[in-house]
């Protein structure tokens, strides 16, 4: 299925054939390693997601064992950690930042962006709006292996002598810059950086083919307006890392030229290790703009698809459309324009000229409005629905709250005066926690539980999904509220222990009710990793149709294969949220359903639009072949 | 012993493997699939979701107001009070919102969840209801955003000349302040490139008569009631001035110095008294991770009335003082009024100083 597989659309008829033949030819390596096919590659991403997930997770444990326990005697993790457990069976204070640091890296790009954006970008953008592969396979197919390569020189970062990046998964400069400031800044930051540069690469080659297939590979009828809210959101996550990945490579560009080749670009006044470095004229808050200039968007490019699968699945389980589809897009419109001109507000107490402070508060506070209407429309989507609460549908649910809980404590930190309190505390991570990494990873969640019976052709085990969705849900609200109050004590983040300061010696029942939490929700992870494995092997096998839902991806066979329809791609006559509309024989009628065949439920202007299903019922595979 | 721990674990597991199994087998056997939208299960999840609601908002407010006192720091300086009655006017409007759009949505997850045969509401979209949250949160931040701006334009204001000016420096891992002395007033100039291993760590450049009565602490003293400048600077890396209880932070950055102007408004002595605690001391730390010892960046800060702030300066002696050595990078002219404003050399008389300079 090389090549000559993504031209299939030029002539669908021939695509029986085709299906035969490509399952006979094909060998183990281009089936299921280098596979051009978007679904595998959707599968590889979310597994190395997984991995990703599990290992982020437990870096956080053991630093929350630090935090939570500083008592306690970590001697028997030195099989795995070695040297990081000093002789009193404490973490080395080093490896504790170097931890939080791959914490951080890990979760938001190796899980959250690629685990997310990659696995359900791939898996449903041809599937939702009727293509039959990527608009390029071959480009798509790089996407993961870089992403595969930058994974592979990150988790070798973990096993150096030095340990790996240390310096905050925001890698500010001059400590990122300085071997001799922090030991993680040697070899570490060296592969951090060249596994970062890898992975924009990735990103890139993703969202252009992401972009491209939205905008040309639509099947006949499915207008803009009649895309479901997941492809409208992969399009602007897309767009916006587009837009914004290429600033955190030259930043990352010049962080290397600093760091290797004697440039001044961050780097300026130094005095350390007993010397005055010859750097000279350079601005560390240079850096931090640039960074903040990806970092900003890249909230959004975590978030937005989270809320794009969710509004899909709220409205499935809910057996409702979608209230208010037009503002939701307007509002992920609104949210993906202003997150490139928020970015300051990182950066309040960094010595910014102050006049960019206010102008950089007032846009960061404009943004929540687009965010309030979200949340609104979800709860109303809600209002007179018949919910069904399948594990999907409750992560779901999970997501809205996080969103709500995490959204508005990001009121506070937007405004600039609040801030100069906050910035750097724990109510910061509380807040991100919540709004950004709970949410998106609730997203993702339901996304992997509403998909699996299309991505594997067989059911997970629901009962063992509620329990993984309590257990989580419970957790990650044991774990990030009360750092909320921490956070307004003053506690600093990034502090191996608060011990040496008197403001700072409370909390310790808090700390460790956290880090408690934090244990149990890993753990319930397990429930959930067990369950998927299971279900790919042994799950019940799926109906076609299993959540009665409307868009295109349920009309594919139950294991689709390259070119996901057999025969001629369905055409598209209506939007994808004809829930439960008033005359219908059934709760939902599904995107490919025409106008004609449903009089009884007509809205007076689709009656209007029969007419035109007609005459375009033949001309259109003519241009679809013609096109291409 | 970690043997038996590790059977254990396996024996658990498989136990629990097991009970899943026959689950599974038991309601296969009952008649198969079962619709699941309609079985208790999708009851149960509906009443789960409103007890969790009913008890974090209960657990929510009852430790919010019982343990106000804990995670609240009292404030001890004037824009500290200004930016506390910003954080609970925002603390309010939120809550208030919070705690009604949570009780909104638990509600109709709830009372909405599946019953065979109710049909839900085919209802798309209401201007009225969008135009109408898009205003009012609209109309809300607008508020927050002028009130926070114009406290922020305050803070932020350049400090009036009489301000007390001092220098903290910071550096891997710990504070210095440096304080311009009791004769000019005025911080001497420095440059990186000056510091050294030997005593020289502000990298003071002796050729700069200001430079010569300047005096190093390793404690942040500062006047009650009088506005303060704090002039910020990092040797290495980026460092962040962080003093919880007069509500400042401000990063310390290389190449790049950075300034907070404030008004403390309580002593230390005031304190400790407002707080019935004899033993309490005002600290700062550092915010932004700065490798190793980030964790341990403190400095103890004394806050006292004008008159015995004055009196302390007094007593500290110059930095060239301390190092006298560094008497021979001074220019020659200079090296008089250097000695004489050092305190190393008694005055002969304010006059002939005077002309010297």
């Amino acid at each position: 299925m090389a090549t000559t597989d993504i031209h299939t659309h030029q002539d669908v008829h021939h695509h029986d054939d085709h299906d035969e033949h490509e399952h006979h030819k094909t060998n183990f390596w281009r089936s299921y390693i280098f596979c051009e096919d978007h679904k595998v590659i959707a599968k590889q991403f979310l597994i190395t997601g997984i991995f990703w997930a599990l290992l982020g997770g437990i870096l956080s444990v053991i630093f929350r064992l630090q935090l939570g326990f500083p008592e306690m005697n970590l001697e028997w993790l030195k099989p795995v950690l070695g040297e990081w457990i000093t002789a009193e069976g404490k973490l080395d204070p080093e490896f504790y930042l170097a931890l939080v640091t791959m914490h951080g890296t890990i979760m938001v790009f190796f899980v959250l962006t690629a685990g997310l954006s990659g696995t359900f970008s791939n898996f449903l953008i041809p599937l939702q709006v009727g293509a039959r592969d990527m608009a390029s396979g071959f480009m798509n197919m790089l996407s993961y292996w870089f992403f595969f390569l930058s994974s592979v020189v990150m988790f070798t970062s973990l096993f150096l002598e030095t340990g790996p990046a240390a310096g905050g998964w925001t890698i500010y400069p001059p400590l990122s810059a300085l071997p001799q400031a922090i030991k993680g800044s040697g070899l570490g930051m060296t592969l951090w950086l060249v596994a970062m540069a890898l992975f924009i690469i990735s990103s890139l080659l993703g969202g252009i083919n992401y972009i491209t297939t939205i905008i040309n590979l639509r099947t006949r009828g499915m207008s803009f307006t009649r895309m479901p809210l997941t492809i409208w959101a992969f399009f602007f996550t897309a767009i916006i890392g587009v837009l914004s990945f290429p600033v955190l490579f030259a930043a990352a560009l010049l962080l290397i030229f600093d760091r290797s080749f004697g440039t001044s670009f961050y780097l300026s006044d130094i005095y350390i290790g007993g010397e005055a470095l010859a750097h000279d004229g350079g601005s560390p808050i240079l850096f931090q703009h640039l960074f903040w200039f990806l970092g900003h968007p890249e909230v959004y490019i975590v978030l937005l698809p989270a809320l794009g699968l969710s509004s899909e699945i709220i409205a499935t389980n809910s057996r409702k459309p979608i209230f208010g589809y037009k503002a939701m897009i307007g509002s992920m419109l609104f949210i993906a324009i202003l997150s490139f001109i928020v970015w300051a507000h990182h950066m309040f107490v960094t010595g910014m000229n102050p006049f960019l402070g206010s102008i950089f508060m007032l846009l960061t506070l404009i943004i929540a409005v687009p965010s309030a209407v979200k949340i609104f429309n979800y709860v109303t989507t809600l209002w007179k629905g018949n919910i069904r609460f399948t594990p999907a549908m409750m992560f779901s649910i999970g997501l809205v709250s996080f969103f709500l809980t995490g959204g508005i404590t990001g009121i506070f930190l937007g405004n600039s005066a609040i801030d100069i309190q906050l910035h750097d505390t724990y109510f910061v991570v509380a807040h991100f926690h919540l709004v950004m990494g709970s949410a998106s990873f609730f997203g993702m969640m339901a996304g992997v539980y509403h998909w699996f019976p299309k991505m594997f052709g067989r059911m997970m085990d629901s009962k063992l999904g509620y329990i993984h969705f309590w257990l989580t849900f419970a957790g990650v609200y044991l774990v990030f509220f009360p750092m909320h109050y921490i956070g307004i004590a003053g506690f600093p983040r990034r502090y191996y222990s608060w011990t040496n300061f008197e403001t700072f010696s409370g909390f310790t029942d808090l700390n460790m009710l956290v880090s408690v939490a934090a244990i149990i929700t890993l753990s319930s992870q397990f429930i959930f990793l067990f369950n998927f494995f299971y279900s790919i092997f042994r799950g019940r096998v799926a109906p076609a149709n299993p959540w009665n839902s409307t868009t295109l991806e349920w009309t594919t066979p139950l294991h689709p294969g390259h070119g996901n329809w057999v025969g001629e791609i369905p055409s598209v006559y209506r939007w994808p949220y004809d829930y439960s509309k008033p005359g219908a024989k059934e709760d939902y009628i599904p995107q490919h359903i025409p106008y004609s065949e449903t009089p009884e439920s007509n809205l007076p202007h689709e009656n209007e639009l029969i007419k035109l299903e007609a005459s375009n019922a033949d001309g259109a595979i003519v241009v679809e072949g013609g096109k291409h | 012993m970690n043997f038996i721990i590790f059977l254990g674990v396996v024996l658990v597991l498989a136990i629990l493997y097991m009970i899943f199994r026959v689950s599974n087998l038991v309601s296969i056997a009952k008649g198969g699939v079962v619709d699941e939208k309609a079985s208790s299960a999708n009851k149960i999840n509906a009443s789960l979701f409103i007890v969790f609601m009913v008890g974090s908002l209960g657990w929510f407010f009852w430790y919010s107001f019982a343990f106000f006192k804990n995670y609240t720091l009292p404030v001890a300086s004037e824009h500290g009070k200004h930016t506390d009655t910003l954080f609970w006017i925002t603390m309010a409007v939120t809550v208030v919102a919070f705690t009604i759009i949570s009780i909104i949505m638990f509600v109709f997850i709830y009372q909405y969840q599946y019953r065979e045969g109710q049909k839900a509401k085919y209802f798309p979209d209401n201007h009225y209801l969008e135009l109408a949250w898009t205003i009012i949160p609209a109309i809300v931040l607008a508020v927050l955003i002028f009130t926070g701006l114009r406290a922020w334009n305050d803070i932020t204001a350049p400090a009036s000349k009489e301000a007390e000016v001092v220098e903290v420096i910071g550096q891997q891992f710990a504070w210095t302040v440096r304080y311009p002395g009791v004769k000019d007033k005025q911080l001497g100039t420095v440059n990186y490139k000056l510091i050294d291993n030997f005593g020289n760590e502000f990298g003071l450049d002796l050729t700069d008569k200001n430079s010569f009565d300047d005096f190093k602490s390793l404690e942040l003293h500062l006047p009650v009631d009088k506005e303060i400048l704090l002039k910020i600077r990092a040797k290495d890396v980026l460092h962040s001035v962080f003093l919880p209880h007069f509500r400042v932070k401000m990063d310390a950055v290389p190449g790049m110095p950075t300034q907070f102007k404030f008004k403390a408004t309580k002593t230390t002595q005031q304190m400790r008294d407002y707080l019935g605690n004899p033993n309490f001391n005002y600290e700062m730390a550092c915010t932004e991770v700065c490798g190793r010892g980030h964790f341990s960046m403190k400095m103890s800060v004394i806050v006292e009335d004008e008159e015995s702030y004055e009196r302390w300066k007094a007593s500290q002696e110059a930095w060239l003082k301390q190092n006298p050595g560094y008497l021979k990078n001074v220019p020659n002219a200079l090296k008089e009024a250097a000695m004489i404003k050092a305190g190393m050399q008694k005055d002969p008389g304010s006059s002939v100083a005077e002309v010297r300079e």
